[in-house]
């Protein structure tokens, strides 16, 4: 079943003219045409969940904006900067119009009369297409002052980021589109209450509000039969890492994840087998090959200990040393940390040179239960999540892949021939070795 | 991505534990009869403080604006954003710091991201890396840096080329990249991501 990637690759989609030929901005003029309560409670029961990462209830998350009237805000995070994760630069590289018909449709549901599309600048191209369907669609009478002749008013913008990680994480979004640094605020108020300019704000995912006109369309019941069970619709999932055919592809939630990684993306290169792999993007606890047969959902994958996130997968193949991902992972996210929460900008500092000392072999293994400490001090302990993006799969791989990091710790003390391990135990060490000029003066 | 610095102590802000000069006062909003701003950059930046509801909401694009001007965010380019803006520079270069694509410190105008996370890593981002810094040698003009995720590791190991993505990569394909950017040409044509069909629609077609 295609919904967001039906016709995706038909010449000129971009157009407005191509994407009403098919039927476009009717979803629309339905939405408008419903009750604003009538249409959340349509979007509550399609039981369309968050595309971004965090996976809540579109509808509830609308439902929680006051009702009185007042400037309300919608903000579109195309921020998407999670490694792995490429689905929303095709969604408004190829498709722009069936973001913003979402996103009006969104701004209806929500009473909003000031929308933003926050996209990260790398997409600067991407942006550029944007802006042009934002004027074609302004240009049509579907944004502006009395869309359609109803009382729903919104103006668009579209916002360029300048690059940071963290302002995909929705506060700090929200304060990086006020013109600030990129830092997360303090949960509550939520945006809901108090977001974008103080006032209440929706924010949603270029995917989640792309699949708002299908499910107008469709109606919510046939919508959310598509799918499984808490896991409705159908979801763009990114596939990348040692697969033969990387991209994009739209499935319905709940098929089999060895048919996503082998049938759909070609598997790993020849003679290769799956180490392990992320199944929502750089930040979701790994999976190993023994995961391959449960089913690609919400449920099953927090069922396994992981998540689906973002919705993207990158696939180690075993080639591929875990301490390399691990470390290439830990600095990236040591970089990115605004660091405004001491555990994670620390933590994710120390951790680093952990893995450091690991591939380089000065380690012990009591290193490695260090290193899983840190990662518990440092989730939950922050205003967002991003140190527990690197806290959650770097305890992952230390839980299944312990024995790789000694013996990488072991080879690699050989190879640079640093000598005997250092003692385990560093005190009766130093009790037994007491001679010289270190013994008691007696 | 950049690598954060670190000064004394760990800290990641430059001359945190030195005195404060109490005798000097701190900057203020540049006047605009003494701070000459580019009438087509005054103007652009005017357009987008026009857009918000609130005017400061427009310092990042503006400070991209002021560094496409100049090359790169010079402590005059901030002033003369500040300028127009009507805030301090102190307040710019706050936001400009925490951001990757402004430049702070002097650099190329060409901007060559080269993709060096997870997923281009394990396709040979990292030679890539490699090759295009060798390739580029030691020009002035060009920006070679490795880069967080870009979104695009369908054709990774991938860069970005003054924004235009191409992938996926092999290391003799840096001289042609190079020698493109240097001519003023288009980057690799075939190898463009804008050009690309969905991996979805190929699978489609052989299914």
């Amino acid at each position: 079943m295609e919904l967001l990637y039906k016709n995706i690759d038909e010449p000129g989609l971009n157009t407005i003219a191509v994407y009403e030929s098919h039927g476009g901005y009717q979803s629309l003029r339905k939405a408008l045409a419903m009750d604003r309560a009538d249409l959340i409670q349509e979007l509550e029961s399609s039981e369309l969940r968050g595309r971004g990462g965090a996976g809540f209830s579109m509808g509830k998350k609308a439902s929680f904006l006051p009702k009185d009237k007042m400037d309300k805000y919608l903000v579109c995070n195309a921020d998407e900067s999670e490694p792995g994760t490429f689905k929303d630069r095709e969604l408004m590289q190829k498709n722009p119009h069936q973001l913003i018909e979402g996103l009006i449709i969104g701004a209806h549901a929500a009473s909003a009369n000031c929308a933003f599309i926050y996209i990260r600048g790398e997409y600067d191209y991407v942006a550029d297409i944007l802006d042009a369907a934002v004027a074609e669609a302004r240009a049509a009478g579907y944004l502006g002052d009395n869309i359609l002749g109803t009382d729903q008013s919104l103006s668009l913008v579209v916002h360029r980021g300048a690059g940071a990680y963290i302002c995909g994480e929705e506060t700090a979004l929200l304060d990086s589109l006020e013109g600030k640094r990129g830092n997360p605020r303090l949960k509550p108020p939520f945006p809901a209450n108090q977001g974008l300019y103080q006032g209440p704000t929706l924010i949603n995912n270029v995917e989640t509000l792309s699949n708002l006109s299908h499910i107008v369309r469709m109606g919510a019941k046939a919508w959310s039969e598509l799918g499984v069970k808490n896991s409705s619709g159908t979801k763009v999932v990114s596939i990348s890492g040692n697969v033969q055919r990387p991209g994009n592809y739209e499935i319905e939630l709940g098929i089999k994840s060895r048919d996503l990684i082998y049938g759909l993306a070609g598997g790993p290169p020849d003679g290769r087998e799956v180490k392990f792999w992320f199944p929502g993007g750089s930040s979701a606890p790994i999976l190993t090959a023994e995961h391959l047969d449960l089913p690609y959902d919400f449920d099953s994958m927090a069922g396994a200990g992981s998540m689906l996130g973002s919705g993207a997968i990158i696939v180690i193949d075993d080639s591929v040393p875990v301490v390399d991902v691990a470390l290439k992972l830990a600095t990236f996210y040591r970089n990115e940390s605004c660091g405004k929460c001491t555990p994670c900008r620390e933590g994710t500092n120390w951790t680093v040179h952990m893995l450091e000392r690991i591939d380089s072999g000065e380690a012990t293994p009591m290193d490695l239960d260090i290193m899983a400490s840190v990662q518990e001090h440092i989730t939950d302990h922050c205003l967002c999540v991003l140190g527990d993006s690197m806290a959650m799969p770097i305890s992952s791989m230390i839980k299944y892949f312990r024995p790789e990091f000694e013996s990488h710790i072991e080879a690699a003390r050989h190879r640079n021939d640093l000598g005997a391990p250092p003692s385990p135990h560093p005190v009766e060490a130093v009790g037994s070795a007491a001679a010289g000029p270190y013994t008691s003066v007696a | 991505m950049t690598e954060v610095r670190r000064f004394t102590h760990g800290s990641r802000i430059p001359g945190w534990d030195d005195a404060v000069d109490f005798s000097k006062d701190p900057a203020v909003v540049p006047d605009a009869a003494t701070t000459p701003v580019p009438e087509h950059l005054r103007a652009e930046i005017e357009e987008y403080m026009a857009r918000y509801p609130d005017f400061r909401s427009a310092s990042i694009p503006a400070l991209r604006a002021a560094q496409r001007e100049h090359g790169w965010c010079s402590p005059l380019a901030i002033e003369q954003t500040a300028c127009v803006m009507g805030l301090t520079p102190g307040y710019l270069t706050a936001v400009g710091t925490f951001y990757d694509m402004i430049e702070t410190q002097p650099s190329g105008r060409q901007a060559i991201y080269v993709c060096t996370n997870i997923s281009c890593s394990l396709r040979g981002g990292d030679a890539i890396y490699s090759a295009m810094l060798e390739a580029a040698a030691d020009d002035s003009d060009l920006n070679v840096r490795h880069f967080e995720c870009l979104g695009a590791c369908d054709i990774a190991p991938m860069a970005s080329v003054n924004g235009e993505y191409v992938g996926p990569l092999e290391p003799s394909d840096c001289a042609t990249i190079i020698a493109d950017v240097k001519a003023g040409r288009e980057v690799l044509p075939d190898k463009q991501l804008r050009r690309r069909p969905s991996a979805h629609t190929i699978a489609k077609q052989e299914s």
